[in-house]
C-alpha cells in the first residue's frame, strides 16, 4: 500500500477547504492510500484495517451468506476507516474528477464519524494504532499458549455481537448533572412510587419540599434533603445501595460479566485470556456505531458529494461523466434498498421540510392536503436541521422519524412482495404496498439488530451461568446455539443455560414477552412460541421446554 | 434451484452443493445491476459503488497450502474436545457434456446468537424488500424461475481431455477427504474385477521437445512455470507476455501411444425423483448427498467408476451428465418404479452385471403414486439379484413425523430390508438436514 501522490493529495486539500466552507467539520490530517487487488485480498478479512490481529478464520473462505451482516457488525469493504488520522482507500487509476467526487464523499464520512454522537466513544481513539498493539499482544500470547489463543479468540468472537454498545454510549453521553442525581431518581421514580406507593398529593408535596430545600441550601441541598428522608424512612439508604449495585451489574454485557465473575477466567493460569476478551470486545464496540448508521452515513456522504461536486470550479467539463457515476450510485433501484439513494433523498426531504417550517407542530396539525402542500413559512432552517440530524440520529431514529407518506409518494417507493406462482413455476415479485407505515416497517426489519441476551443473576451461581434471551418476536438461529454456548461455557468454566423462545407446531399458551418490547407478531399458522431452556453441561447440549 | 431470500441453511448449501445457478438476488442483479433483498442494504459500499473495484480472488497457491493446514488444525480441535469447524464446500460448475467441475473450497462459519429471519418457503409472502417506480399495488413487476434449468440440456461431446481430468481429480480429492476426515468405511470387495484386455491407440502421451501435435495448454503451463522459476512472474501481478522466456524443453507434444484401457470396476446409478414435490430443499439434500457418494466411490475405486444418471417423475429417462441431473425439474407426478425399471433395462441391455460392481442410489421425497409399491418392489427385487448395494435416501418435508412416506412404508413392509440387509439400505432425513447428517447417512447407506 502506498500513499496517493502529491498531485492527488493537493486535490484532496482543495476539497477539504471547500467542504469546510460548506459547514463540514473534521480533523485536518487524513491519510489516503492506493490499494491494489492484492491489498484488498489481505485487507477485506480484516475489515480494511491493516493492523488488525491475525486469526485463522481470516484465511478461510467465510461463507458469504446474505445474513452475514448479522454475524459481522462491519463492512468488509469499508473505504474510510474511523481512526485518527482517518484512513481512506483508492483505486490506482481514478481520473481526477472522480477522485474529487470520492474525496467529497469520504470527507462527509469523516465529518460524520467525528460529529455523530453514536461515535462518541471513538472520537479520541487512534484505532489503527491500538489494533497494532493488540495484534502484537496476540502474537506474543500465541507464542506461549499456541492454538489455545485461537480458541479463546473464537469463543470471544462468538459473543461479540452481544456487547453493550448502548450502555457504554449512554454513559458517555450523559451530562454530569443527570448522573449525579441517581439518588434523587431512585427516590422519586422508584422508592416513592413503587416501594412506598405514596398518594399523589404526598408525592407532589415531596417535590415541593425538594425544590424548597434546593432554594434554601443550594449546593448542599441534596444531602440536607436526604437527611430528612432517612429520618422518615430509615430503610432508604440500604435499599438505594442495593439498587445501585443491581443497576451496575445489569448494565454489564456478557464480556464484562465473564471477566469479573467467571471462576475459570479468575484462575491465575487463565488470566491471559482476559486480554483477548478485552481486545475482541473493544474491536466489536468500535464497529458498532458504523453498522447502526449505514443509511444515515451513506446518505449524508452522498448528499454532500453531489452538492459539493457541482459547486467545485476545478473540474468543469466532467458533468456528464459525473452524472453517470452519480446515478449508478444514488439511483433508487426498482427492487432492493440502496442506502445511498434512500439516505440522500431523506436528507433532502428533511432540508426541504425544514426550509418551509414543516417540521413543526403547527404543520402536523393540518389535515387538509391542499393546505399541507401550500404550507410555507419560509423559515430556512433546512441547513441547521440536517446538521442536527447528522449529530443526533442513528438509522433507526432517522427512518422512524422522517419516513412519511409524502416521502414515500414522492419517490414512488413501495414494499416488494414475493410469492410462488405454482402454475408458471416462477417466483413473482409484486408491488405489495405503498403505505408509508409498511415501508417503514420493512426498512426497520432490515436493520441490524442483534438479540438482547441478559444475565439472570438470580439463577446464576458459582457453577452455572443463566442467560436470558429477551424475546422480541424473532427466535435465534437454532443451528448456531450449540457452538456458541460451548464457547461461553468454556469461558465460564461450567454449566451455561440459555432461556429463549422457539416456534412450536402444537398450540400452547403464548409466551409473555417483556413489556419493554413490542408484542411479537402472531406466529405462522399453527405455530406458537414457547420458552425453551438450553443447557450446556460438560460440552453436551440438552433442550427442555419450560 | 430454488433459494429463498434469507434462508441460512440454504446459503450454506449454496456453497456446499451449489451450482452455477444464481440465487434470486444475483438474478435480479444481472438484470439491473443492483442486488435485491432487504439484507442487501449492508452489501453496498464505496469501493465497489464508486470505484468499480472487485473483491480479489485468492490465488490457487494460497488455497492449496491452506487446505492441508486447515484440516490438520481441525483434527486438533477434535483432540481438544471441540467440534470441527472446517467444512469442505463444493461448488459444481456447469460444463458441457459431463465436463462440469467440482471445486473444493474450505469454508467455515462463525456461530453466534443471531435472530433467525428465515421464512418458510411456502409462507414467504411478507415484504421481502423495498422498491421504487411505477405500478399499482398487487401488480407483478418481475418473475424468476423457481428452478434454474427446465428440462435437460443436451451434452455435446467433450473437447480435449484436460477438463475431464480436472473434475475427476478434485472430486477424487473430495473422496479422499471424506474417507480420511470423516472416516467413512473402506469398501471390502474392491479391486476384484480389473481386466487388462483392451488396448487403444490414442494421441494421449506427452513428449517434451518433439512430437506430432503441439499441446498448447501444457506448453503454456511449462512456460509459466519456467518463468516463475526465473522470477519473471510473481504473485498476482499482471503477466507481461513479452518478457517471458521460452525454453525448447517447455514445448510439449502429443504422441501416438498404446493405452491399456482399464475396465471400470464400479457402475453407479444415480436415480432422482424430479417431480414437482421435490422442488427446493429435498432436491438439494439428495443432490448434495449424491455428490458426496460419487466423490467417495471415485476415491474408493481409484477413479475406475462409471456413472449413469436417471431422472424420473412418472417416466424415467437417462441424462448425460451430473449437471443436467442436478438442475432439471418438471412439475409432474411420481412413479418410483419407472426409474428402477430403467436401471434393469440398461443393465440387461449391456449385460453390465457380469463385469461391474453395481451401485444404485435413489433420492426421493417419499411420494409415490404407486402407493403400495406393487410396481416398485418387483423391480427392486430384480436389481437386488445382481447389485452390490441399493441406497435409498428419503428427504422428507419437515412438517409431520419422519418415516411416514409411501416409499418408506412399502419398502419396510416388503421385508426387503431384513431379507437383504447387506444389499439394500434406507435412510430418512429431514429436508433441512446438515452436512454432518448427510455424511452420517452415507455411512448408513454404504457400510
Amino acid at each position: 500500500m502506498e500513499l496517493i501522490n502529491q498531485h492527488t493529495k493537493q486535490i484532496m486539500e482543495g476539497c477539504k477547504e471547500r467542504a469546510r466552507e460548506a459547514g463540514l467539520r473534521f480533523q485536518d490530517e487524513t491519510l489516503e492510500y492506493i490499494v491494489t487487488n492484492k491489498d484488498l485480498l489481505e485487507l477485506t478479512p480484516k475489515n480494511m484495517i491493516p493492523t488488525l490481529y491475525d486469526y485463522w478464520v481470516h484465511d478461510v473462505e467465510v461463507l458469504r451468506e446474505k445474513g452475514r451482516y448479522e454475524l459481522y457488525p462491519n463492512n468488509p469493504y469499508e473505504t474510510v476507516i474511523n481512526t485518527r488520522p482517518a484512513i481512506s482507500f483508492y483505486n490506482d487509476n481514478n481520473p481526477d474528477w472522480l477522485n474529487v467526487m470520492i474525496f467529497y464523499h469520504v470527507l462527509a464520512h469523516i465529518d460524520f464519524f467525528q460529529n455523530n454522537l453514536f461515535f462518541k466513544d471513538t472520537w479520541d481513539e487512534d484505532f489503527a494504532g491500538q489494533a497494532l498493539s493488540d495484534k502484537r499482544s496476540i502474537v506474543m500470547l500465541r507464542s506461549e499458549k499456541g492454538r489455545w489463543v485461537d480458541y479463546v479468540i473464537e469463543f470471544s468472537r462468538a459473543i461479540d455481537n452481544l456487547v453493550g454498545f448502548y450502555s457504554e454510549l449512554s454513559e458517555a453521553n450523559a451530562p454530569p448533572e443527570i448522573r449525579a442525581s441517581s439518588k434523587l431518581d431512585f427516590y422519586f421514580d422508584i422508592f416513592l412510587q413503587s416501594i412506598r406507593e405514596v398518594k399523589l398529593h404526598e408525592y407532589l408535596k415531596e417535590i415541593d419540599r425538594y425544590n424548597d430545600t434546593l432554594h434554601q441550601f443550594g449546593e448542599v441541598a441534596e444531602s440536607v434533603f436526604f437527611s430528612d428522608v432517612t429520618r422518615k424512612y430509615p430503610e432508604f439508604e440500604a435499599l438505594f445501595d442495593k439498587h445501585k449495585k443491581r443497576e451496575k451489574e445489569s448494565s454489564k454485557d456478557l464480556f464484562q460479566y465473564l471477566q469479573e465473575n467467571s471462576p475459570f477466567l479468575r484462575k491465575e493460569e487463565n488470566r491471559w485470556m482476559n486480554t483477548i476478551l478485552q481486545i475482541v470486545r473493544k474491536t466489536s464496540l468500535f464497529f458498532q456505531p458504523q453498522i447502526r448508521t449505514k443509511i444515515l452515513n451513506e446518505g449524508w456522504a452522498s448528499y454532500w458529494h453531489e452538492k459539493l461536486f457541482l459547486r467545485d470550479d476545478r473540474i468543469k467539463g466532467n458533468e456528464v461523466a459525473f452524472a453517470r457515476i452519480n446515478a449508478l450510485v444514488t439511483a433508487l433501484p426498482r427492487v432492493g434498498i440502496n442506502p445511498y439513494a434512500l439516505g440522500m433523498r431523506l436528507f433532502s426531504h428533511i432540508e426541504e421540510l425544514a426550509d418551509k417550517g414543516k417540521l413543526s407542530y403547527e404543520f402536523q396539525r393540518i389535515r387538509n392536503a391542499r393546505r399541507r402542500e401550500d404550507f410555507d413559512k419560509d423559515t430556512q432552517e433546512g441547513s441547521d436541521r440536517v446538521f442536527s440530524v447528522r449529530d443526533n440520529y442513528s438509522d433507526f431514529t432517522f427512518i422512524n422519524t422522517f419516513i412519511d407518506q409524502d416521502f414515500v409518494d414522492r419517490h414512488k417507493l413501495f414494499v416488494v412482495g414475493r410469492r410462488l406462482n405454482q402454475a408458471k413455476g416462477v417466483w413473482e415479485y409484486f408491488v405489495q404496498s405503498r403505505d408509508a407505515g409498511q415501508y417503514k416497517q420493512m426498512l426497520l426489519d432490515a436493520l441490524y439488530h442483534p438479540p438482547h441476551v441478559e444475565i439472570n443473576e438470580a439463577q446464576t451461581w458459582e457453577n452455572c451461568l443463566y442467560l436470558n434471551h429477551v424475546f422480541e418476536g424473532k427466535p435465534l438461529v437454532k443451528e448456531f446455539i450449540a457452538n456458541t454456548m460451548l464457547g461461553i461455557s468454556y469461558l465460564w468454566g461450567g454449566t451455561v443455560k440459555l432461556e429463549t423462545s422457539e416456534a412450536e407446531v402444537e398450540a400452547r399458551e403464548p409466551v409473555p414477552t417483556s413489556p419493554y418490547y413490542p408484542p411479537p407478531p402472531p406466529a405462522e399458522k399453527g405455530h406458537v412460541f414457547r420458552r425453551i431452556l438450553y443447557t450446556m453441561r460438560d460440552r453436551k447440549l440438552t433442550r427442555t421446554v419450560l | 434451484m430454488n433459494r429463498e431470500i434469507s434462508d441460512l441453511e440454504e446459503r450454506i448449501k449454496e456453497e456446499e452443493a451449489g451450482s452455477g445457478h444464481t440465487a434470486p438476488e444475483h438474478r435480479i442483479e444481472e438484470e439491473d445491476g443492483r442486488p435485491l433483498g432487504a439484507a442487501s442494504l449492508y452489501l453496498w459500499n464505496d469501493l465497489f459503488a464508486f470505484q468499480a473495484m472487485q473483491p480479489g480472488e485468492g490465488t490457487s497457491i494460497h488455497h492449496l497450502s491452506a487446505l492441508e493446514e486447515l484440516l490438520e488444525r481441525d483434527k486438533l480441535r477434535e483432540k481438544d474436545g471441540f467440534p470441527r469447524k472446517i467444512r469442505i464446500g463444493r461448488l459444481v460448475k456447469p460444463g458441457k457434456g459431463g465436463k462440469e467441475k467440482i471445486i473444493l473450497v474450505p469454508t467455515t462459519v462463525e456461530e453466534k446468537f443471531i435472530h433467525d429471519t428465515r421464512k418458510k418457503e411456502e409462507e414467504e409472502k411478507g415484504g421481502s424488500s423495498g422498491g421504487s417506480g411505477e405500478g399499482q399495488e398487487g401488480e407483478v413487476i418481475g418473475e424468476e424461475p423457481v428452478h434454474g434449468t427446465e428440462g435437460a440440456g443436451t451434452g455435446g461431446s467433450g473437447q480435449g481431455e484436460g477438463d475431464g481430468h480436472e473434475i475427476q481429480s478434485s472430486a477424487y480429492d473430495l473422496g479422499r477427504i471424506l474417507s480420511e476426515k470423516f472416516e467413512l468405511p473402506n469398501l471390502k470387495d474392491k479391486g476384484k474385477k480389473r481386466s487388462l484386455t483392451r488396448y487403444t491407440y490414442d494421441l494421449t502421451d506427452r513428449h517434451k521437445g518433439s512430437g506430432q501435435l503441439l499441446d498448447k495448454k501444457a506448453t503454456l503451463r511449462n512456460i509459466i512455470e519456467t518463468n516463475i522459476g526465473l522470477g519473471n512472474i510473481n504473485g498476482s501481478d499482471e503477466i507481461d507476455p513479452s518478457r517471458l522466456l521460452v525454453s525448447p524443453s517447455d514445448k510439449v507434444y502429443r504422441i501416438l501411444s498404446k493405452e491399456k484401457d482399464y475396465e471400470s470396476q464400479a457402475m453407479v446409478f444415480f436415480l432422482r425423483d424430479y417431480s414437482g414435490s421435490m422442488t427446493g430443499k429435498p432436491t438439494e439434500v439428495v443432490v448434495a448427498q449424491h455428490v458426496l457418494i460419487y466423490s467417495w466411490l471415485l476415491f474408493q475405486y481409484e477413479k475406475q467408476v462409471e456413472t449413469r444418471f436417471i431422472l424420473h417423475d412418472t417416466d424415467a429417462k437417462e441424462v448425460p451428465d451430473f449437471y443436467t441431473y442436478y438442475s432439471s425439474s418438471v412439475a409432474g407426478g411420481t412413479r418410483v418404479g419407472s426409474a428402477y425399471r430403467l436401471v434393469n433395462e440398461i443393465v440387461e441391455a449391456s449385460s453390465l452385471a457380469r463385469d461391474y460392481n453395481i451401485y444404485v442410489f435413489h433420492g426421493t421425497d417419499g411420494d409415490d403414486w404407486d402407493s403400495d409399491g406393487s410396481q416398485t418392489i418387483p423391480e427392486i427385487k430384480k436389481i437386488l439379484a445382481y447389485c452390490n448395494r441399493i441406497g435409498v435416501t428419503v428427504a422428507e418435508r419437515s412438517s409431520g413425523k419422519l418415516g411416514n412416506t409411501a416409499v418408506e412404508r412399502y419398502i419396510r413392509k416388503s421385508g426387503l430390508l431384513d431379507e437383504y440387509p447387506k444389499q439394500i439400505r434406507l435412510d430418512t432425513v429431514d429436508e433441512g438436514t446438515t452436512e454432518g447428517r448427510l455424511i452420517e447417512g452415507i455411512r448408513k447407506l454404504l457400510s
